[in-house]
């Protein structure tokens, strides 16, 4: 290809990719919150992730893709170090938050996880809490005790989760008293209530109908406004919809990461094209 | 991992997608070729029949149309199966507009065979030929993903197009010389730019085809790429 057809396939490629994610050209922004350094997991002797390496910018949906059993349940955990929860696991490589190492000496796993938020598969309100008290309930961990302070967290949280309209009026009512998609999005606003930089989402709708999945997609929509998301997804639609960029695992390898857009189009890699197209296994 | 998909159902279909092209693709080339024949044989019965048959092209457009719909609906293809799927709608309705180019021809044939003979057709049938043979090669790369092949009918466009100027010249020349030659040397005129046309749809599934196998588009450069 001559090079005056590779730049005007250059200046294609990125009038295309600020088109793809609404945002004018000068708005995106190249930074990377999370930069992950040739990671190896460890459960015991094999590894459940071999050498990842990958950048997940800032204010960005980063989607994980890949068969059960891939690694990437286990590589989404280790972003906020919630694997070290499962006994005999051990993390090689580098997992830098705004460059500061998450595995480096003296990094306290609870602040961690304050910074890096997780949402998992099925909704998992406390169940002897109000609803109000779930939404605070990490947030409350930092001793705020102001009344103010509380009650309008619980209001910018919910808001935040698209939950405050339909539960404005009954924050006293115990969590589990609401629908599973409103469970989710409950686990959401107490994500959002301690101000993480990163939410990691863990299967987020496998549990929950269409109806709720799509109101979960769209909060995606508009949290990656203010925070930055990385979501692992069973569903190649649910990937194809909500991210900016995909990540497909394989035996513990990270196989192919890149603009959604394009890996959902024409992948680079076989192995990738294979998976998305339902050749497999 | 293996090439073949985990749904059954889904395989056939996109088998019988491939099909359904190919064969409207042969009917298509059938089409030109004895349209053409029709205008220089001078045979008003077989250019009847040619434009009796678009019917089937047209039937064929919309059952392909639906199929790929039906796959887009039902199994969300991505990567190449979507790239396929996506080219087959396109590929389609390129055959259809070549379909009523080779009806067009025989219309102004039966026009034509109603009056003398303006001048014995040359360059026309070279000209169906190319044409012919340019589907016939970017059917061809389609079947076989070959982005050789499918650049090399985009580069064949170019001879067609001067063959068209040729006979646009040569007709303004009867034309010029004398009045009396005006109706047919027009209608001999626009033979020719059908002809072009189907050319330029031949290179639109060649350009469809580099994109199906190699997901970059080359359509609308300025130039021609040496190599994809």
């Amino acid at each position: 290809m001559n090079s005056e057809t590779s730049a005007m396939e250059d200046s294609f490629a990125n009038a295309q990719s600020s088109v793809l994610t609404n945002e004018p050209e000068s708005v995106i922004t190249d930074d990377v919150r999370l930069r992950v350094e040739g990671l190896f997991v460890y459960y015991g002797k094999s590894p459940a992730v071999r050498n990842v390496t990958m950048a997940i910018k800032t204010r960005r949906v980063t989607a994980i893709i890949g068969p059960s059993g891939c690694g990437k349940s286990t590589f989404l955990r280790c972003l906020n170090r919630m694997h070290e929860l499962t006994p005999g696991s051990r993390v090689e490589g580098k997992v830098l938050l705004d460059g500061q190492d998450l595995y480096g000496p003296g990094v306290d796993p609870v602040d961690v996880r304050r910074r890096v938020g997780m949402v998992f598969q099925k909704p998992n309100p406390f169940p002897t809490m109000s609803i109000r008290d779930n939404v605070i309930a990490g947030f409350k961990l930092n001793g705020t005790r102001d009344r103010k302070i509380i009650e309008e967290t619980v209001e910018r949280s919910l808001r935040a989760s698209a939950l405050w309209d339909e539960v404005k009026d009954d924050l006293h009512k115990s969590g589990t008293s609401l629908s599973g998609g409103q469970q989710q999005r409950l686990c959401i606003a107490r994500a959002l209530a301690v101000n993480p930089e990163v939410l990691l989402m863990d299967e987020p709708c496998s549990a929950l109908d269409p109806i709720a999945t799509a109101k979960i997609e769209e909060l995606i929509h508009e949290l990656k406004e203010r925070v930055t998301i990385a979501i692992v997804t069973h569903n190649m639609q649910q990937a194809a919809r909500v991210s900016d960029y995909t990540g497909f695992f394989y035996l513990g390898e990270l196989v192919e990461f890149g603009e959604t857009a394009k890996l959902f189009t024409s992948p680079e890699k076989r192995q990738t094209e294979d998976y998305i197209t339902g050749r497999f296994g | 991992m293996n090439n073949t998909h985990t749904d059954k159902k889904y395989e056939e279909d996109l088998k019988k997608l491939r099909e359904e092209i190919l064969y409207m693709g042969g009917l298509i080339e059938d089409q030109i070729q004895k349209a053409v024949k029709s205008l220089v044989d001078r045979d008003s019965d077989l250019a009847e029949i040619i434009i009796e048959r678009d019917h089937e092209v047209n039937r064929l457009d919309v059952d392909i149309d639906d199929l790929c719909i039906r796959l887009l609906a039902l199994h969300q293809p991505a990567g190449r199966d979507l790239r396929f799927i996506t080219t087959g709608l396109k590929i389609t309705t390129d055959l259809e507009r070549i379909g009523d180019m080779a009806v067009n021809i025989c219309e102004r044939a039966l026009e034509l065979n109603e009056e003398s003979q303006l001048k014995p057709y040359i360059d026309i049938p070279r000209m169906a030929q190319v044409s012919q043979r340019m589907i016939h090669e970017s059917l061809d790369a389609f079947v076989r993903e070959d982005t050789d092949l499918a650049l090399k009918v985009c580069k064949d466009d170019d001879e067609v197009d001067q063959l068209n100027a040729q006979i646009f010249r040569e007709t303004i020349t009867f034309m010029i010389e004398n009045p009396q030659t005006i109706s047919r040397a027009t209608k001999i005129g626009s033979i020719s730019k059908y002809l072009e046309r189907i050319a330029d749809h031949a290179t639109n599934i060649a350009e469809m085809v580099i994109f199906m196998v190699k997901g970059k588009s080359i359509r609308h450069l300025k130039e021609l790429p040496p190599s994809v």
